[in-house]
C-alpha cells in the first residue's frame, strides 16, 4: 500500500494508533477536556502540525478522501507537505473539495462550506491550554479546569473591555464546550467560532504539548462574552474581489507599492466553487486556471 | 493584479533539490564520508547520540552529514528514526563501576583507588589555532598502556562508607519512559534524569551555570567524572540468563554537594548525577548540577524560586526538538490570524479616534 513499504499504513504503527484512538474516544466522551497522550516524534517538526498529523493518521482508513488546508488554502506549502505525506504513507485519495473529503486536516480555519455528519475535521493545535497565557503552569491550569475555576479568564476579558472598549482577542478566541470546559479552538479567527457547532466530528491534536481534545457533533460551543458585550464574529468589511462573497472570511492582499490592496476569500476551494457557479467579484474573471 | 499562491508543491520540490546541492557544496572539494564524520567529528557524534537518545555512531554521523552540520537538525533526524524502532525489550542497568575508563578524574581527592586518568581532554590544551591541521599534518602516535580491566570503584562509595554522604535508596520500580508516556508533573527523579539526559546541552549548561552564580546555589564538587565503555546486558527469557548484546560509550558525573542539613535530613553531603551517551562531559556535569537543584523537595531544602529548582520550568523547556520546532513554526503562514489582528487594531484605533475627537473640538 505504501510507496516504500517500510512504514505501516499512515506511518504510525497500529499500537500507537490505538493509543491515539483511545485518547480521541476519551476526548469525545468529555467534550473540551484535554486528554494527555504519548505524542510521538514525527518526521516533521513540532509546530508543523504533528498533533494533527497523528490524529489524522489514527483516523484515516484506506477508503478515506483526505483534504488538508492551511490558512484556508489547499496549496500553502505546509498543507501540500502534509497532504503529500499521507499520499505517500497511506496511499489515500486526496481532494481539494470540501464536500468530497471525509477527513479534513486544518490549520487556522474552518471551511466555509458546512460540514456533514460523515466528515471529520482535524485541527492542528499549537497551545491547547486556553488558560496558558494567564497561568503558565500546567499543574495550576489543570487544577483550574478540574475545579471549573474560570474566573481568571473572565477577569482578562473584562480588563480588555475596561482598557480597549472591547475584547481584544481576535483569534484562538476561548469557548465553553457543553457548559463545562473552557477550550482553545486553536488559532482560528473568531469569525469561525460560530461554526464550531457543527454536524461533523471535530478533533484537536497538539503534538508538542501532548494533548488531544474533541468536540462531538452538535455539541454546544459558546464563545465567552458578557451580556452587555456580546461576542461578535468579525471579518474585513468588504466583498471578495474574486467571487463577490460577503459572508466569507477574507485575506487582505497587498497588490502594489502604493498600498493598494484587495480582499479575497481565505477558503480557496469555496471561492473557486463560487466562481465556477458564475459569481464574479470586482477584480475576478470568470473561473479560469490562473486565478484561484 | 493578484497572483494566486499556487505552486507550493513545485516550490517545495525545487527547494529540496537546492538544499541537496548546498549540502554537497563545491563538488571540486572531496565529499565527506560518514566514516570520516564518525571518526573525526566524534564529539558532535556524541552529542547527537546523547540528545537523540539513540546510541549508534554511524547513524549519528549520517544525520550530521545530512543536516549539513546543524546538530539540532541531526538530533531531530535521529529522534524521528528512533521513534519508529520496535521495542524488543529492556536491558539490565549498566554497571558503570566496571567501565573500561578512557578518562576518570576526581576533583575531591588528590588520588583515589583506580587512579586519576586524564584521558583525551581539551582541559589543558592552549586554545591556539593549530595551522598544521589546516595543512593536513599527520598526528604523532600517542603513548599507550593497556586498560585496567578490573573495574574502577566510584569515588562517592568511599564517602558512603563513613555515612558522610546521603545514600541513594535502590528502587526496583521500572523507570517511566518519557517517549512512551506524556510528561506530567510532579515528575520523579528517574523521569527528571531522563529528560535532562536528552535535554539540550546549551539549555542544561545554562541552568547549571545559573545555580553556580547563586540562583539556587548547591555548592557542587565533581566527585568523579568518567568516560569509557560499558557492556549492555539483556535478560533473555528463553535462556534464563543475561547476555551481553553490545558495548556503549557513556560519560558519568557524580557531584557531592555541601549540605548543612534541613528539618528532615542530618548534615551530610548530597549528590547530583549525570549520565549521557558518548563523550559528553560538559553535558554530564551540567546534568548533575541541575539534578541536584531539582532535589530540593526530597532533601527538605527551601525553594528559593530559582529557575533550576523549578522542575516544570526546566523539563518543559529542556528539549531542543520541541523548542526549535515551536520557535521556528512562526515562519509558517499566519496571515489568517494576522488578518484578524489587523481588523482588531483598526477597530480599536477607530474607536480611540472617535473618543478623542470631541475632546479635540472642545
Amino acid at each position: 500500500m505504501t510507496e516504500t513499504g517500510q512504514y505501516n499504513f499512515a506511518y504510525l504503527d497500529e499500537k500507537t494508533k490505538r493509543m491515539i484512538r483511545r485518547a480521541l474516544l476519551k476526548g469525545l466522551a468529555i467534550p473540551g477536556y484535554q486528554v494527555p497522550f504519548a505524542s510521538r516524534e514525527m518526521p516533521m517538526p513540532y509546530g508543523w502540525g504533528t498533533g494533527g498529523v497523528q490524529v489524522s493518521a489514527a483516523c484515516l482508513t484506506p477508503d478515506d478522501s483526505f483534504k488538508v488546508i492551511d490558512q484556508g488554502a489547499d496549496d500553502t506549502t505546509n498543507a501540500v507537505s502534509i497532504r503529500k505525506f499521507f499520499q505517500r504513507t497511506a496511499g489515500v485519495d486526496v481532494t481539494e473539495h470540501t464536500g468530497e473529503a471525509t477527513v479534513i486536516q486544518t490549520r487556522h480555519r474552518i471551511p466555509e462550506e458546512p460540514l456533514r455528519e460523515d466528515q471529520i475535521l482535524v485541527y492542528q493545535v499549537p497551545i491547547p491550554e486556553p488558560l496558558r497565557f494567564l497561568e503558565p503552569r500546567e499543574t495550576e491550569t489543570r487544577k483550574m479546569h478540574s475545579l471549573e475555576e474560570y474566573g481568571l479568564m473572565h477577569v482578562k476579558l473584562y480588563e480588555d473591555i475596561a482598557r480597549h472598549g472591547s475584547i481584544a482577542t481576535s483569534y484562538a478566541y476561548p469557548v465553553k464546550v457543553e457548559g463545562r470546559y473552557v477550550m482553545d479552538p486553536s488559532p482560528i479567527p473568531k469569525f469561525d467560532n460560530p461554526k464550531l457547532e457543527m454536524a461533523a466530528i471535530q478533533l484537536f491534536g497538539a503534538g508538542r504539548e501532548q494533548r488531544i481534545y474533541a468536540v462531538p457533533p452538535y455539541t454546544k460551543v459558546v464563545s465567552l462574552d458578557f451580556d452587555d458585550y456580546p461576542f461578535e464574529a468579525s471579518k474585513a468589511d468588504h466583498p471578495c474581489a474574486l467571487c463577490a462573497a460577503t459572508h466569507t472570511y477574507l485575506d487582505e492582499v497587498i497588490i502594489d507599492d502604493a498600498g493598494g490592496r484587495m480582499f479575497v476569500c481565505s477558503d480557496t476551494d469555496y471561492c473557486a466553487k463560487r466562481r465556477a457557479e458564475g459569481h464574479t467579484g470586482t477584480m475576478g474573471t470568470p473561473m479560469n486556471e490562473d486565478a484561484a | 493584479m493578484y497572483v494566486a499562491v499556487k505552486g507550493g508543491e513545485r516550490a517545495i520540490d525545487n527547494a529540496h533539490a537546492w538544499l541537496a546541492e548546498e549540502r554537497r557544496g563545491d563538488t571540486a572539494v572531496a565529499e565527506l564520508s560518514v566514516a570520516q564524520i564518525r571518526e573525526q567529528l566524534s564529539l558532535a557524534v556524541s552529542r547527537v547520540m546523547a540528545e537523540g537518545s539513540l546510541f549508534d555512531p554511524d547513524l549519528a554521523a549520517l544525520a550530521i552529514k545530512q543536516a549539513r552540520g546543524d546538530l539540532i537538525e541531526a538530533i531531530f533526524l535521529i529522534r524521528a528514526y528512533r521513534t519508529t524502532l520496535p521495542r524488543i525489550g529492556n536491558s539490565r542497568p549498566i554497571e558503570t563501576e566496571s567501565m573500561a575508563c578512557d578518562r576518570r578524574i576526581s576533583a575531591t581527592f588528590k588520588d583515589v583507588p583506580g587512579g586519576q586518568v586524564l584521558g583525551p581532554t581539551f582541559d589543558y590544551t592552549h586554545r591556539l589555532l593549530d595551522f598544521v591541521l589546516a595543512a593536513d599534518g599527520e598526528v604523532p602516535e600517542a603513548a599507550s598502556v593497556s586498560a585496567d580491566t578490573g573495574g574502577v570503584p566510584h569515588v562517592t562509595s568511599f564517602l558512603n562508607r563513613d555515612g558522610l554522604i546521603q545514600t541513594e535508596d535502590p528502587d526496583d520500580a521500572p523507570p517511566p519512559d518519557l517517549t512512551r508516556t506524556p510528561l506530567e508533573f510532579p515528575a520523579n527523579r528517574a523521569l527528571r534524569l531522563q529528560a535532562l539526559a536528552r535535554g539540550d546541552e546549551g539549555f542544561v549548561l545554562s541552568m547549571a551555570y545559573s545555580t553556580q552564580r547563586g540562583y539556587g546555589r548547591n555548592h557542587p564538587f565533581v566527585a568523579e567524572l568518567r568516560v569509557g565503555r560499558v557492556a549492555v546486558e539483556m535478560d533473555i527469557p528463553e535462556l534464563g540468563f543475561a547476555v551481553e548484546i553490545g558495548e556503549i560509550t557513556v560519560t558519568e558525573c557524580e557531584t557531592v554537594n555541601q549540605f548543612t542539613g534541613s528539618k528532615t535530613e542530618p548534615p551530610q553531603f548530597t549528590r547530583g548525577y549525570g549520565l549521557t551517551f558518548g563523550h559528553t562531559e560538559r553535558k554530564a556535569i551540567s546534568m548533575a548540577l541541575v539534578d541536584r537543584a531539582m532535589r530540593w523537595k526530597e532533601l527538605g531544602e527551601d525553594n528559593v524560586g530559582a529557575p533550576a529548582q523549578d522542575e516544570e520550568f526546566v523539563l518543559s523547556h529542556a528539549d531542543n526538538i520541541q523548542a526549535t520546532g515551536f520557535l521556528e513554526h512562526i515562519k509558517l503562514p499566519h496571515y489568517v490570524d494576522f488578518q484578524s489582528e489587523l481588523e482588531l487594531v483598526r477597530k480599536l484605533r477607530a474607536e480611540a479616534a472617535a473618543a478623542n475627537a470631541p475632546e479635540a473640538a472642545e
